[in-house]
Order: structure tokens, then C-alpha cells, then sequence
């Protein structure tokens, strides 16, 4: 069976949800061969291998970390010349999209970004995309080269599946323009203890609605009750109440959970763009004109202030 | 010595307006309004910002796109930008990403630069790597996904607020740029602005000025192919019911209900 690459998202040797979730994709199309760089790249096998790859190429050079994106390609490409795969699946993120593009372009194939489902096609792997803030589903094909694919989170089952996950050290000699962008300093995101925001299976968000920082905890209180990440509007990520990294929507996060909880959001094209794929949809708010209410499985027309703290003590309730 | 600047902007459908598919599975851009993408002006807006703090600047607008494109460069043009460049030819209908990319970095060299300017992605295609394409296309530094960024020295510097992290990058020039929304909220065109734009030149390209074929480009020269494209059903109309009191109850119901609780 022909060989997939895929490239492997993690931390630290931690492997994200996302790249086992490539894994589950690529074994429709072959049989995957996973690419872990950096720090910690060899302590990524052990799942990678319970997850179906066969092979586990790593390589842990400090310039993966000491420039941006391009050691990454040449790395990738290196892999790709050593195993002739019959396609390369990167996750979606913002420098995994980077990374897919460089690689398409030497490799002279071509791109599909954003892809939220994969199969098998006569003329090779066939995607799925949801474009226009998800109003249309398409379906695409590379057609020229080895289909490069970058994948959303949550697009497929993560499915255990025992694979050799052999390791070997992949050797990379780095071009010119790998040190072209230095990173000069890196500050870490503090953990909030919740699930991470584009591969949560609830995202409970907050909007300008909210009325202020200060009323913030009662979002967080609900998105502890069930164990879910929290989200929130631009409005209300301009106005200072929350991190931008927890921004959802075009120039946030794009986010497919199983339940999305809107409260006090209106529900902007720029906000449903990075939302509408999620499977249940309900929302909170006090104007039942709002278009949200367009989207919604289930919508509660109300105060958020009343509503929001009576639904999470429901929820603790009921959990006991 | 004068700053090169070049910043880069789509003409897209507006994303208020219904966003369509033509019946070659290609963007319809007859019956739908187009204007300058809003993250674009973001580009523009550094690229004012970058000028202003340099001895001697001179900023080129460059947009890919049909005819109606000219109304984006006039957009950037009324914020300020100097001159524009539009490349315009049937042979560009249907292009994918390398292909754009191509024309891009033909257009870019063509008129000479020290810092080509990007916004973070368009609003209709949203793919965001146009600009690492333009940047490995060129052989120049990507610095790419700035919140902040500033030049000085020859050299470039910003930062890139990443998922996991947030990054300080530096690069020296030539490199390519690409900003967010969070770089700074852009100015609106002044009368003047708007005004003085009519007067400033906008130079028109075509596949021959660039040197290349039609076959490289376009929906021919397309590495990828879109099979079908279909309207995403309306969610079917959910249950709303208005908050007498109990409404936090009755959504923890449904909520039981779909088995999340
Ligand atoms: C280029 C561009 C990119 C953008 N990207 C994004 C993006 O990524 N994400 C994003 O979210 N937006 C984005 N926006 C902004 C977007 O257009 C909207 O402005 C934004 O989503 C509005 O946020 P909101 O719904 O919180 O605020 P509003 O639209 O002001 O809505 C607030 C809602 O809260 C309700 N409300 C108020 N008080 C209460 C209460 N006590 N109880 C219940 N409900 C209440 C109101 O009825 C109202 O519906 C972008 C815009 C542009 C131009
Ligand atoms: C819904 C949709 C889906 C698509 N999917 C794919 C796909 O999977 N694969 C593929 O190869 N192509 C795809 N395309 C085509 C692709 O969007 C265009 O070729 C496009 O010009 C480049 O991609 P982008 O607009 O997404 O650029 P992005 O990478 O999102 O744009 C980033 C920046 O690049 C600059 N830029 C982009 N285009 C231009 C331009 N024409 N003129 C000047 N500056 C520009 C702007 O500064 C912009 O802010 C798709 C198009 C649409 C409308």
C-alpha cells in the first residue's frame, strides 16, 4: 500500500488531538508515515505507533525552534524525498497551512487547506471543504503533483489502530533560507486547564453580551460544568475581556465541536464563518431577532445574567 | 536610500452580500459586489505606518483580479498608498493559489521592493498562505502573522502570537509581511484622500508584460480541481423558546436530551 506522510503536531513529545485524528484520515488512503520535529520529536512513537504509523521519522535539530516555518519545510521535504508518499496531510493550523503551502510548491503540487473530510478517489484522495463561512460545501481534488492537504481539527474519529511506529532519524540539511526569520524570543501561553479551544468537543462562548471582563467567570463557570473550552466574540476580545487566542470566527479560531454555546453573541457572518460546522448549536441571547437564532438546534430568547448561572447550576445538578 | 513598499490586496465578494459559486465551479464575481478585502486594509495601514517612520517611502498597491479590481486599489489608494499595479487578463480566470502566487511574485519583482506587505488571508478563499508562497517564491524571509511590526535598519521586526506561544521575529530585508486585524484598526479615506486618489497612476499588467503563459495559469493552470460545490442545506429550524424563568432549565433538558449532561 502506498505511503501517507503525515506531518505530526505536538509539544514537547505530547502529540495533539489533531494529528491522530490525520492519522484516522490517512489510513483511508495508505498507510501513514508519521514526520515529528523538534524537542521531545522521538517521544512522539509510542502513541504514533498505536495510532497506525508505520514508520516514525524524527529529527530534533535546535533550528526548528530557533527560526520560523522554513527548517520545518526543508524537514518535510527531506522526508517526502526519502518515502515517495502517495500524499502529505498537515494540520490546519495557521504554521502548519504555511508549512503544506511551502513543501506544495517544491514539490510542484498542488493545495487544498481547511479540508474537513477525506476519501479515497479514482483520480486520489478526494476533500471535503466548507467555504464561504461554511454556506457551501465543496468537493476537491489535487490534480497536479501529490495532493497536499492540510486537515481542521475534529474532522475525523480518533482511532487507535497498532502500527509498527518503527523510528528512525531523518537527516536534513537545511537550505539558505532556513535562517531567514529568526526567533528572537518566545513567551509560552499560560495553561488555562481547559480543553484547547479548535479541539474541544463543547466550546461554551461569550460576546459583547457579556457587559465586561468582570462577568467573564460566569461563561467560564458553564464551561467547566461540562468540561468545555471557552470562546468569545471579537466584540468582546477588542473590548479586553478575554485573550485573543480565545477569539473564535475568521480571524480567530475556526472551531467544529459537537456543541457550541453562544451567549450574547449576535452571530456576525465573521463569527458563524468560525463556528457554523459545529454538529448542535445553541445560543443565548436577548434579542430575538439576533441572527444566531437563525443557526441555533436550540435557543433560549433572555438574559444571559439570569439564564446563563440558573442552566450551570442545572448541569452541576444533575451531574450530582 | 528610499523604502520600497508593496503591499498586496484582493478584490473579494463582500461576505454581507450571498457569496456564490459560477457554474464552472469558480467564484462568481458578475452578480455579486466585490470591494478591497478588510483584512487587506490592515496591510495598507502598516504599510502608512511603516512609511511614515521612514526618511524616504514609496508604497505600490498590487492587486490580481478582473477589471473591477481597480475599485480595491482605489480603496488603498484613497488611504494613501502612492501608485498601483493592477494585473488583469482572461487567462487569470480560475487561478488557484500557485497560480496567484505566481502572478504575485512576478508583479512584485517587476516593480521592485524592500517589504512586500500581505494582510493575514483573504475573506473569500481564507486559505492564509499566499504569503509564505510569495515569500518561498522569492527566496526572502516570511515574517508572517504579525500582530505588531515595525522596520528599521534594514531590518524587520514583529510579533506573531501563536497558538501555543507568542514569538518575537526579526528578519532583514527583502522579506514579505503579513499582519492581522489585530495590527491596528485602519484609517478611513479622507475626502482628500479620496480625491487625491483619482489623480495617482495605476499601471495595468497582462500575462505578456509578466512573461508568462496562459497554460501556467487560470483554470488550466490549476493544480487543484473543485468536483462540485453545493449549497449547504438551512439548518432546520431549531426550537427557541423565550425565558419565562426557567429557560436555563429547559436548555439543560435539551442539552440531557442530546446527552451532553
Ligand atoms: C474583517 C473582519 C473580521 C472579523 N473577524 C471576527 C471573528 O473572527 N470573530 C468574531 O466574533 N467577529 C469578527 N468580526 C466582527 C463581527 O463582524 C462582529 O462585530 C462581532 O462578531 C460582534 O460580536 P458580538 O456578537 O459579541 O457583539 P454584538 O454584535 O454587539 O452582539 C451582542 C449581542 O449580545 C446580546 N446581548 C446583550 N446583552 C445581553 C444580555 N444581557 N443577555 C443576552 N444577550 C445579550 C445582544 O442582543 C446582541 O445580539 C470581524 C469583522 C471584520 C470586519
Ligand atoms: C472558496 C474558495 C476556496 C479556495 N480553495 C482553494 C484551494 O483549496 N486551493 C487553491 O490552490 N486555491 C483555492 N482557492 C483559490 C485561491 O483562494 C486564490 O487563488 C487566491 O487568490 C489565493 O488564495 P487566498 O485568496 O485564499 O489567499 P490568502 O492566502 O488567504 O491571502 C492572503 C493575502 O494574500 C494576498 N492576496 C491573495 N490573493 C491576492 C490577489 N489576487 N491579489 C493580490 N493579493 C492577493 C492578500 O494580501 C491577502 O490578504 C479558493 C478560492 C475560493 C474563493
Amino acid at each position: 500500500m502506498a505511503e501517507v506522510l503525515v506531518l505530526v503536531d505536538h509539544v514537547d513529545g505530547a502529540v495533539r488531538k489533531p494529528t491522530l485524528e490525520l492519522l484516522t484520515l490517512a489510513r483511508r488512503i495508505g498507510d501513514p508515515v508519521a514526520v515529528a520535529l523538534g524537542a521531545g520529536a522521538g517521544g512522539t512513537a509510542g502513541v504514533l505507533g498505536e495510532h497506525g504509523a508505520v514508520k516514525v521519522l524524527t529529527s530534533d535539530a535546535p533550528e526548528f525552534a530557533d527560526y520560523l516555518v522554513v527548517p520545518k519545510v526543508d524537514a518535510l521535504q527531506a522526508a517526502f524525498d526519502a518515502v515517495s508518499p502517495a500524499a502529505v496531510l498537515v494540520v490546519s493550523s495557521a504554521e502548519g497551512k504555511e508549512i503544506a503551502a511551502r513543501l506544495a510548491l517544491r514539490i510542484g503540487s498542488g493545495i487544498i487547506t481547511d479540508a474537513t473530510d477525506l476519501e479515497a478517489g479514482d483520480e486520489g484522495p478526494v476533500a471535503t471543504q466548507a467555504v464561504f463561512a461554511a454556506s457551501y460545501t465543496t468537493r476537491s481534488r489535487v490534480s497536479k503533483g501529490v495532493p497536499v492537504i492540510t486537515v481542521k481539527p475534529n474532522s475525523a474519529p480518533v482511532e487507535p489502530a497498532a502500527a509498527a511506529g518503527t523510528v528512525e532519524a531523518l537527516t536534513v540539511s537545511f537550505g539558505e533560507t532556513a535562517s531567514g526569520t529568526k526567533v528572537v524570543s518566545r513567551t509560552a501561553r499560560e495553561s488555562t486547564g481547559r480543553p484547547e479551544l479548535t479541539e474541544a468537543a463543547i466550546v461554551v462562548s461569550g460576546g459583547r453580551g457579556v457587559n465586561g471582563a468582570e462577568n467573564f467567570p460566569l461563561i467560564e463557570a458553564l464551561a467547566d460544568s461540562l468540561g468545555a473550552a471557552v470562546g468569545a466574540s471579537r466584540a468582546a476580545v477588542d473590548a479586553g475581556w478575554y485573550p485573543h487566542t480565545s477569539q473564535v470566527g475568521q480571524t480567530g479560531k475556526s472551531v467544529s465541536p459537537q456543541l457550541y454555546i453562544a451567549s450574547g453573541i449576535s452571530g456576525a457572518i465573521q463569527h458563524r464563518a468560525g463556528m457554523q460546522t459545529s454538529k448542535t448549536i445553541v445560543a443565548i441571547n436577548k434579542d430575538a431577532e439576533a441572527p444566531i437564532f437563525e443557526l441555533v438546534d436550540y435557543g433560549v430568547v433572555g438574559d444571559l445574567f439570569a439564564v446563563v448561572p440558573q442552566l450551570t447550576e442545572e448541569i452541576n445538578t444533575r451531574k450530582g | 536610500m528610499s523604502l520600497r513598499i508593496v503591499v498586496c490586496v484582493k478584490y473579494v465578494p463582500d461576505a454581507t452580500g450571498d457569496r456564490r459559486f459560477a457554474d464552472d465551479l469558480t467564484l462568481d464575481r458578475e452578480d455579486v459586489d466585490g470591494l478591497l478585502s478588510e483584512l487587506d486594509e490592515y496591510a495598507v495601514e502598516q504599510a502608512l505606518q511603516i512609511a511614515d517612520g521612514a526618511d524616504d517611502a514609496e508604497i505600490t498597491v498590487v492587486t490580481v483580479g478582473p477589471e473591477d479590481a481597480k475599485d480595491a486599489l482605489r480603496k488603498a489608494l484613497s488611504m494613501g498608498a502612492d501608485k498601483a499595479v493592477h494585473v488583469e487578463d482572461d487567462d487569470l480566470h480560475g487561478s488557484d493559489v500557485m497560480g496567484t502566487s505566481l502572478v504575485l511574485a512576478k508583479a512584485v519583482e517587476r516593480t521592485g521592493y524592500d517589504l512586500v506587505i500581505c494582510g493575514m488571508a483573504s475573506t473569500d478563499g481564507v486559505m492564509g498562505v499566499l504569503p509564505a508562497l510569495l515569500a518561498e517564491r522569492l527566496g526572502v524571509p516570511q515574517v508572517t502573522l504579525l500582530s505588531e511590526v515595525s522596520v528599521a535598519g534594514g531590518v524587520v521586526t514583529g510579533r506573531r502570537d501563536g497558538d501555543t506561544a507568542s514569538e518575537q521575529l526579526e528578519a532583514s530585508l527583502p522579506a514579505v509581511v503579513s499582519v492581522t486585524d489585530q495590527s491596528g484598526e485602519a484609517r478611513y479615506p479622507s475626502f482628500k484622500g479620496i480625491m487625491a486618489a483619482k489623480k495617482k497612476p495605476v499601471e495595468s499588467l497582462d500575462l505578456e508584460d509578466l512573461e508568462l503563459d496562459a497554460d501556467e495559469v487560470g483554470l488550466a493552470g490549476a493544480w487543484t480541481a473543485v468536483d462540485s460545490a453545493t449549497e449547504r442545506p438551512a439548518r432546520t429550524a431549531g426550537t427557541v423558546v423565550k425565558d419565562e424563568g426557567e429557560g436555563g432549565k429547559q436548555l439543560a433538558e435539551f442539552l440531557a436530551g442530546q446527552k451532553f449532561i
